[in-house]
């Protein structure tokens, strides 16, 4: 059956970065669950989906992709029309889309690799059996404290990231925001006020809850 | 004056991404030296271009920009109709092949590689030593890598497409300086990945941005 596929785990940070986005779209779509505890995710069947053996990987008809980044950057401008935008506002205005972009990045590499790296310590290592490391806790912990005082400093001037919309670049964080915000290391959001009210505000949108089913 | 300014040194590989896009572009820019030694970078005025504390910023006008991927896609965008095309022409579905690898650069090659020139390089001009294990490790993981680069440029004249695009230059600055130690071997060795390496590295922009360092 043709239409839109996603090959990942439910409860996958990246998996769950495309999920938000489908559901924000109201768009129907299947999800083939790839069992990453089995390492299904690199078997040659997966690998034809994403030669990194990674997941999510993606079918809309017959484009295939892979990098959950990419398909939320394919998925937002080719519906377009329907659901929730997640564009700017003058999706044609590319002064404006460089800033959204620019947030995007930022989420990638300032924000992803330790907010990735705290929730594998004090959630997913615990679910294959190994424990938590603290030092390393408080380290990534002091560097994710800095970027959060740069996200204070733009959420008093702003009601999102990149703008006064919400749009992809705060989507991309909401996964691992969730998955942070069950554990100590929630302090880092709650204690910045203007954070805090933005975490408060993505997390509760219909789409946010959904993945957490 | 060129309105297009670039807070940045030569040196720097993020820096080197935005330049090469510029010169792809035949865009007229300033380069404006930021003193890191002196740890300009994480002092005002540099911190209201990037709070990050991180170079390059650009300016294009009253616009202000960061992160290097993101200045150079608005680069290819602006300037679409300049000099040489970053991005390939077409629907939604090519323009989302180029974000894949885009990604891919970003998020696969990128935070492995980088490391490697960290060790190979700059440790060396910060005066720490090379640590040969992290190398042996990181290098494991890069031929991974390079082995999936290698089956797709077996299927594709560049990464994205059949066409040079950002997906491509942006590996050019680290891909640059590894070439320039023994891991040049790994991209060597991989014939597809070698004449793919050869390619992007020969381009007329790409020269330009490595002349400025011999400055």
């Amino acid at each position: 059956m043709a239409g839109i596929k996603v090959f990942g785990h439910a409860a996958s940070i990246s998996t769950r970065r495309v999920l938000l986005t489908l559901h924000e779209k109201n768009l129907d779509f299947e999800l083939v669950h790839v069992d990453l505890k089995d390492g299904e995710h690199k078997t040659e069947s997966f690998l034809s989906h994403n030669p990194f053996g990674k997941v999510p990987a993606f079918e809309d008809g017959d484009l295939k992709l892979f990098e959950s980044r990419a398909i939320t950057q394919y998925i937002a401008p080719r519906y377009e029309g329907q659901g929730t935008n997640l564009l700017q506002p003058d999706s044609k205005n590319l002064a404006q889309y460089a800033i959204m972009a620019m947030g995007m990045q930022v989420e990638a590499h300032q924000f992803d690799p330790l907010a990735s790296k705290l929730a594998w310590e004090h959630v997913f290592k615990l679910i294959y059996g190994l424990t938590t490391d603290q030092a390393v806790v408080a380290e990534e912990e002091a560097k994710l404290a800095k970027v959060l005082d740069v996200y204070e400093a733009r959420l008093k001037e702003f009601k999102y990231l990149a703008g006064d919309t919400f749009t992809l670049t705060d989507l991309h964080h909401i996964p691992a925001v969730q998955y942070l915000l069950e554990t100590p290391t929630k302090k880092l959001f709650t204690e910045r006020p203007h954070v805090n009210k933005w975490v408060a505000e993505i997390t509760k949108r219909p789409a946010s809850q959904k993945i957490l089913q | 004056m060129a309105s297009i300014k670039v807070h940045g040194v030569p040196m720097s590989t993020a820096t080197m991404r935005v330049l090469a896009a510029l010169y792809e572009k035949e865009l007229e820019f300033e380069l404006i030296p930021v003193d890191m030694r002196a740890g300009a970078h994480k002092q005002e005025p540099f911190l209201s271009l990037n709070p990050f504390g991180q170079i390059p910023a650009l300016q294009d006008g009253d616009l202000t920009l960061f992160e290097s991927r993101a200045i150079t896609e608005y680069i290819g965008d602006e300037y679409s109709e300049k000099g040489e095309k970053l991005m390939c022409p077409g629907c939604n579905k090519v323009k989302a092949l180029t974000k894949v690898w885009l990604n891919v650069e970003g998020q696969q090659f990128d935070p492995i590689a980088s490391k490697i020139a960290f060790e190979r390089i700059f440790k060396g001009m910060f005066g720490m030593t090379t640590d040969p294990a992290a190398v042996q490790e990181l290098e494991g993981k890069l031929v991974r890598v390079l082995d999936i680069y290698e089956a797709r440029l077996s299927k594709s004249e560049f990464l994205a497409c059949d066409c040079f695009t950002l997906a491509d230059l942006h590996h050019l600055p680290v891909i640059h300086y590894l070439m320039g130690t023994d891991s040049k071997a790994l991209f060597e060795s991989r014939p597809k990945v070698c004449e793919w390496v050869k390619k992007i590295t020969a381009r007329p922009a790409w020269a330009k941005v490595v002349d400025l360092q011999k400055q």
